[in-house]
């Protein structure tokens, strides 16, 4: 197991597989299966795709304690950087296709609509994630201000959730169930500090003896 | 000017669309084929071409988006809350035989099966754009005709100002219906003056065949200056009433959809604009117009505040 997690073919064979939505969308257009309204489709798959990544990103650590399999890291930044990927996606078409780089356009939806401005506040949150991902940028920080950013990514996810609830106009089943792997994802979260912050205790009836 | 001739067309004389498209290999067959496929259902989901149908004055000189598209982009959330879903699960609704219920404030209440429906008034062909509230569009050649026909049929008396319709709710064939997130059966209205007026269409076929099922077959309405879910699809039932009848999705987010639901630019829906439009098949967004390029129906709203009245 150790073995295969350490193989560089892992990690490459994992970058394909986070590109295959991707691929397939590239397909789908080629053989001109993207639905009577193209944009709205790649649209919604790649905010489907960037939200599922940014949740499987969150999976990980969880992922780490259950297996005991704390090589699982290896994989997480690459996780990351793809939901960066699909968000960016995401963001393109919308800014292109929908508002054609208006600006007055795409000020007025921030600033109305509710879930462009939720979704806008995800990605923006997303960025200096990005940016700091890199070893270097780990460094430079240091990694204790650099966990301390990169718990934006709780706030991304929850962003992104909020955004796809708000957008939904009556079948709310699929951004709930999303909602509801993010709060199983934060809860395992929570156990693990409260368990830290009791073991991390001083316990002075040890000392003492 | 329309020049009407007498419907002496049944929905039974129509001819089902496998038979017409394999004519050859049908008159081939022998007599006993031919009994034989007469004696078959329709198969579900099945089209059929319409005749005799008038080309009507009421079209747009736009391009009409392609049939693949109109077909398969629905929102009909009794099938399934995607868009693809109506077009792959609709397939269950049974579009015949069928009965639409007309009564309420009426001297003549009439149940119509479909045959006397199709007499009511001669079919015609019309060309409307259809302004779906999620700010997409298309341009659809429907057939049907006035729902004011339908009206005058059944003598509508002085009390009489609103007619509420109701959508087909069998959960049979509709499994889907209890994921729909909103209350079935469906139901729309209208002011009995925009009912009346010679745009509100009641229509039984687009592209030259009577409607898919996940277009709304085998009757809808079609109110082409309101926004889409105004078109209440596979009626059963119109009552004309002196309140003004509840409506599915205002029941559903009363800040959100409005009884009257024009198609107004400068009135954006509370979580997104109304002031462009996705014409399905072009890909950057065009200005949407009022009343999505009707103007005649102005005059029904003359005075009314049409930011309150949404």
């Amino acid at each position: 197991m150790k073995k295969i997690l350490f193989s560089p073919w892992t990690k490459r064979a994992l970058f394909v597989i986070c590109l295959i939505p991707a691929l397939l969308l590239v397909w789908r257009g080629f053989t001109g299966d993207l639905s009577a309204n193209p944009i709205e489709f790649i649209e919604h798959r790649t905010g489907d795709w960037a939200l599922r990544f940014l949740l499987i990103t969150l999976a990980v650590t969880p992922l780490r304690k259950i297996f005991e399999q704390p090589l699982f890291i290896r994989f997480r930044r690459m996780l990351g950087l793809f939901a960066f990927f699909y968000v960016c996606v995401h963001l393109l078409m919308y800014l292109i296709f929908d508002q054609m780089f208006s600006l007055s356009g795409i000020y007025a939806d921030v600033v109305k609509r509710p879930y462009i401005t939720v979704g806008t506040a995800g990605f923006l949150m997303l960025v200096p994630l990005a940016v700091t991902s890199t070893a270097a940028m780990v460094r430079r920080l240091g990694p204790k201000r650099w966990q301390l950013l990169h718990r934006l990514v709780y706030f991304c996810a929850l962003a992104g959730v909020i955004h796809y609830y708000w957008l939904v106009k009556s079948d709310v089943r699929e951004p709930l169930m999303y909602g509801g792997i993010l709060t199983l994802l934060m809860l395992f979260r929570v156990r693990m500090w409260l368990q830290k912050s009791t073991t991390n205790k001083p316990q002075p009836a040890r000392v003492s003896v | 000017m329309l020049i009407r001739k007498p419907a002496d067309l049944r929905y039974s004389d129509v001819t089902p669309k496998n038979v017409y498209v394999n004519r050859r290999r049908f008159l081939a067959a022998g007599s006993a084929a031919i009994v034989g496929a007469w004696a078959l259902p329709t198969p579900a989901g099945a089209t059929m071409k319409l005749n005799n149908v008038v080309k009507s004055t009421y079209k747009v000189d736009e391009k009409i988006t392609p049939k693949e598209d109109i077909t398969t982009y629905n929102n009909y959330y009794e099938f399934g809350t995607g868009k693809d879903e109506p077009s792959r699960y609709a397939n269950t609704l049974r579009p015949s035989p069928w009965q639409v219920q007309v009564g309420g404030m009426v001297d003549k209440p009439k149940t119509y099966d479909l045959d006397s429906v199709m007499k009511i008034a001669p079919l015609e062909e019309r060309i409307y754009r259809h302004r779906c509230v999620e700010a997409w569009s298309i341009v659809v050649p429907w057939i049907g005709f006035p729902l004011a026909a339908l009206l005058k049929d059944v003598e509508p008396n002085s009390k009489a100002k609103y007619v509420a319709f109701q959508t087909l709710y069998d959960p049979k064939q509709m499994p889907l219906g209890n994921r729909a997130g909103i209350e079935l059966p469906y139901v729309e209205g209208l002011r009995l003056d925009e009912a009346m007026h010679p745009l509100a269409l009641l229509s039984v076929g687009l592209y030259g065949e009577t409607l898919p099922n996940q277009n709304g077959a085998p009757i809808r309405l079609v109110v082409p200056w309101k926004y889409g879910f105004k078109s209440i699809k596979s009626i059963v039932k119109i009552t004309l009433t002196d309140k003004q009848p509840p409506t599915t999705w205002n029941l559903t987010n009363r800040a959100e959809y409005g009884f009257y639901s024009n198609v107004n630019p400068t009135v954006d829906h509370p979580r997104w604009s109304q002031a462009t439009e996705r014409r399905l098949g072009e890909l950057f967004k065009k200005k949407t117009i009022m009343f999505n390029g009707y103007p005649e129906v102005a005059s029904l709203y003359t005075g009314m505040d049409l930011r309150k009245n949404y």
